[in-house]
């Protein structure tokens, strides 16, 4: 395997921050979708797979609105708005029926959701490939004469996922409603013993799941394009990052996300592209050999 | 909850199964005489993907370890395969033998680290595997020929059978000779004191554990028992392909393969059975629907796969125990399994099971289960 | 008031309780007695809707209901300590008792009202509930039940791997917060004499039936009873 060292000389070092800033910001959307992941994870025991599909949808719904003369932000809120009742539906509609059952059956559940949502997807608006705007200038900032890879739009990335964590965790630790969905996620039948409507804060879950999953949507949209497969890859790294993470926190899926970012980052960068998808690999294995519950995973087993 | 099954064949000794795997053989050939070439094809199709799905269910029914990543396995077999019959010119049963070799090989390790792995952790891992390791293909494109693949012969037909004897049909017969020895090296392990051991460690590993069974090892066992499976799948596939390419081992490829076992009925051999000729007929079905009607092309290019996610919805929501259970529910089934219930490495139920599953970290399930009462 | 009649909740093929009949009267206690495996925990699981009864009637103040949703039961005024106590390990002190609250809104008790009955709560109350003993964790799950003012409260084997001591402290705990707050209070509990010490009425199970019904000091007295179910 060839190994080009790293040259140190000022266009290496430029190099280096260009790759870490992309990385950051790449990460910034794995946390998203890690986050959006980790959401359902603690609420219903159960992976959604799906999650890429359902973001895709809304993110062609946002393509649509844009296309037919509304601005940008319009398009963005329909997303997210769309993305919020998506959850819901699909926790009431499909997802009710097997919280609770053997976990591989919510995980077929889940996949055969994403089949069909990229296949209704590719019914209404074909299989090619389509660009979407980004929110903000995707010219590099200049720094002292040179021009680094990193945009308006990569700051307001950053700062929106930072944002949307910051206010979960507002809404989940100081919240009455936040209370209630956590209780309702630890220990659902003691939260129905004390009133709390178990039912309810589990769709909701799923819906702000969904919500922050549109808005990873939207965020990565102008670089890969939408189409009903485009999103897949950005499933499976939000998968691998919240892993990484470990499922239980939502700091796990912060960190894991710009962890991955900044690895996938440097290995497309210095060995090419192609190994990306290994690098992923190589790097949750080496987590998981360390921590098998991922990096934030406590030992502490939960009591009755 | 064991559904109760109104037939259920004799427990059939190592003999006596090899007399039974004899018999489907000749069946099988016979049977393959009297379809057309194109059916032959569906046959052999059908084949080795019984012998993928076999070696899964086992692993992700009995042993309750699940597996996102088997389709990288077959590649690991088509490769071997390819390399061997292309490359150096090998005979098809030594290629074979070697496929099964390599991707147990394969299956030590990757059944090394599971072991240490619960529930999504393990699902994580192996989703890693199943998009990382093609990378390589492209990674080296000279040894494996890149995105293209590798191109191999035909296999031929030895002499004594005829020079005409078709091609689909030869294949047809490799495909079902792999599938029989893994359907009789699968039955009698799952039989045996090891398929056993590797149920009680699914229910209950602490327990399991504490009665000696060595936990890790069996775990490892079963891991590299399905990889064997898989390569001997893959290795089949690119025989009937006569081509090992990238495009064949994609994630959807070890989805679908998931999909399978669990439609079919997990932990079941017959399940691997249904789960097959599923996979085989499922979209020849689906496509013959969407080219019936005239849609549009969106429409028609689409609707095959909106008809296999739907099928997967509604199953599971209808009959969660896969095509087995239903049939179960039918007083049909004919029972081959074991195990009492499907479960994989959460157990359903039960205090002492949600205390290990919790010890495990925190992989049990939801507990106040409610009616399916729409709130 | 809270009035059972002819209950009766199978586990598939399994009867647990069999046409069981009691009645508890605010500001009284009664007792459920009986050995393990008797059916008291189903009792209280189906009054409080976690278990769906095959018959007969749950009557609230004259409502019955049997069959509602858990949620909905204990929005009635219906609150059930489970057994283990049901703590929220992963939240504060604080947080499971507001939790109890929640639903009441603005009728609901203030924290400061259980910091009161309990301070070994008060000294406690932003550690997670995790770090409580188990005497502190049975503290924590009455006072969670309380911060939503119910009528009934259902109390699953509360001296359940306690000192005696502390559980002597806490059934008389509840005799004070039965007449203080006018609580109907249905006790399960494995330890016979020091239910009785507390109850004003108690009943027996055996396998899911009653099989004797009387005021406390009726039953403390019977001693052929006592050696035959209840170990004393």
């Amino acid at each position: 395997m060839d190994w080009h060292a790293p040259t140190w000389g000022s266009e290496g070092v430029t190099k280096f921050i260009d790759l870490t800033l992309n990385g950051i910001s790449t990460g910034a959307v794995y946390a998203a979708v890690a986050l959006a992941l980790v959401l359902i994870w603690r609420a219903t025991r159960i992976v959604n797979f799906a999650q890429g599909a359902m973001f895709m949808f809304t993110t062609f719904i946002a393509s649509a609105v844009i296309d037919s003369g509304g601005s940008y932000w319009l398009g963005f809120a329909v997303a997210l708005a769309c993305g919020f009742v998506l959850g819901a539906l699909v926790e009431r509609i499909v997802i009710r029926r097997v919280e609770g059952g053997p976990p591989l059956n919510a995980v077929i559940v889940a996949l055969g959701l994403l089949i069909l949502l990229e296949a209704i997807a590719g019914m209404i608006w074909g299989n090619t490939p389509r660009s979407f705007p980004p929110a903000f200038s995707i010219r590099g900032y200049e720094i002292g004469g040179t021009r680094v890879l990193f945009a308006p739009n990569d700051t307001f990335t950053v700062l929106v996922v930072i944002g949307t964590a910051l206010a979960l965790r507002a809404l989940f630790q100081r919240t009455k409603l936040g209370l209630q969905m956590r209780a309702a996620a630890f220990q659902p039948e003691v939260a129905r013993m004390l009133g709390v409507r178990v039912g309810r804060m589990l769709t909701l879950g799923w819906a702000l799941a969904a919500l922050v999953g549109s808005l990873a949507g939207v965020l990565i949209a102008p670089s890969v394009f939408v189409g009903p497969n485009q999103f897949d890859p950005l499933l499976v790294f939000g998968f691998t990052a919240a892993i990484i993470g470990g499922l239980d926190r939502p700091e796990g899926a912060a960190v894991g996300g710009v962890l991955l970012g900044l690895v996938l980052s440097y290995v497309s960068g210095y060995e090419g592209a192609s190994l990306v998808t290994l690098a992923a690999l190589v790097l949750l294995v080496v987590v998981l050999m360390i921590r098998p519950g991922g990096l934030f995973s406590s030992t502490r087993e939960r009591q009755v | 909850m064991r559904l109760p099954s109104r037939i259920r064949p004799p427990r059939l000794t190592l003999a006596r199964s090899l007399g039974f795997v004899l018999l489907a053989a000749v069946v099988l050939a016979l049977v393959s005489e009297a379809l057309s070439s194109y059916n032959d094809l569906q046959l052999a199709n059908g084949a080795y993907y019984f012998a993928v799905l076999a070696g899964l269910t086992l692993l992700t029914g009995l042993s309750g370890q699940i597996s996102l990543g088997h389709g990288a396995l077959m590649a690991v077999g088509a490769y071997t395969v390819a390399l061997l019959i292309g490359n150096e010119h090998w005979p098809v049963l030594p290629a074979l033998i070697a496929a099964v070799l390599t991707s147990a090989v394969v299956g030590v390790l990757v059944g090394a680290a599971a072991t240490r792995l619960r529930g999504p952790y393990l699902a994580g891992v192996t989703l890693a595997f199943a998009v990382g390791l093609p990378a390589l293909a492209g990674k080296y494109p000279s040894t494996f020929g890149g995105a293209n693949g590798l191109v191999i012969n035909p296999p031929t037909s030895p002499s004594w059978l005829g020079q005409s004897f078709p091609l689909e049909r030869w294949e047809a017969w490799i495909a079902c000779a792999g599938a029989l020895v893994v359907l009789f090296a699968i039955y009698n392990l799952v039989h045996s004191a090891v398929g056993r051991s590797l149920q009680a460690v699914r229910d209950d590993e602490i327990a399991a554990s504490l009665c000696g069974l060595r936990v890790a090892r069996l775990q490892t066992l079963a891991f590299v028992v399905s990889a064997a499976c898989a390569g001997l799948a893959g290795g089949l596939l690119t025989l009937v392909l006569q081509l090992a390419a990238p495009g064949a081992f994609t994630l959807g490829l070890s989805l679908a393969l998931l999909t399978g076992v669990v439609l079919g009925g997990l932990g079941s051999i017959l399940g691997a059975i249904w789960g097959a000729a599923l996979l085989v007929l499922l979209p020849i079905w689906s496509n013959d629907i969407a080219h019936a009607f005239s849609f549009s092309t969106n429409v028609t290019n689409n609707l095959p796969l909106a008809i296999y996610g739907l099928v997967l919805i509604l199953a599971m929501l209808l009959w969660p125990s896969g095509l087995q259970g239903a049939l179960g529910l039918l007083g049909l089934r004919v029972s081959t399994s074991l195990k009492n219930r499907a479960s994989t490495r959460y157990p359903v139920g039960g205090a002492g099971q949600e205390r290990a599953a919790a010890r495990r970290g925190g992989a049990s399930p939801p507990q106040g289960r409610e009616e399916e009462e729409v709130r | 008031m809270l009035e059972i009649e002819a209950l009766t909740t199978d586990y598939g093929p399994v009867r647990a309780i069999d046409g069981v009949t009691l009645s508890v009267d605010r500001g009284s206690i009664t007792a459920v007695l009986g050995a393990n495996g008797a059916g008291k925990t189903t009792l209280l699981r189906t009054i409080s809707g976690l278990e769906r009864p095959t018959g007969g009637r749950v009557l609230m103040d004259g409502e019955d209901i049997a069959g509602e949703h858990v949620e909905d039961i204990a929005r009635r005024g219906l609150a059930h300590v489970p057994e283990g106590r049901g703590v929220i390990v992963e939240l504060s002190v604080e947080e499971n008792l507001r939790l109890g609250g929640l639903w009441r809104g603005r009728d609901a008790a203030k924290t400061a009202e259980i910091y009161e009955l309990f301070p070994a709560l008060a000294q406690r109350r932003s550690e997670p509930a995790a770090s409580l003993s188990g005497g502190e964790r049975q503290m924590l799950s009455i006072g969670r039940a309380l911060m939503a003012r119910p009528r009934v409260l259902l109390l699953d084997e509360p001296s359940l791997g306690l000192a005696p001591m502390v559980s002597t402290r806490i059934m008389r705990l509840v005799r004070g917060l039965a007449l203080g707050r006018d609580l109907a209070v249905l006790l399960v509990e494995q330890n016979a004499r020091s239910a009785l010490s507390v109850a004003d009425r108690g009943v027996v199970l055996n396998v899911g039936h009653v099989v004797a019904d009387g005021s406390a000091r009726e039953l403390a007295a019977d001693d052929g009873l006592a050696r035959a179910y209840l170990g004393l």
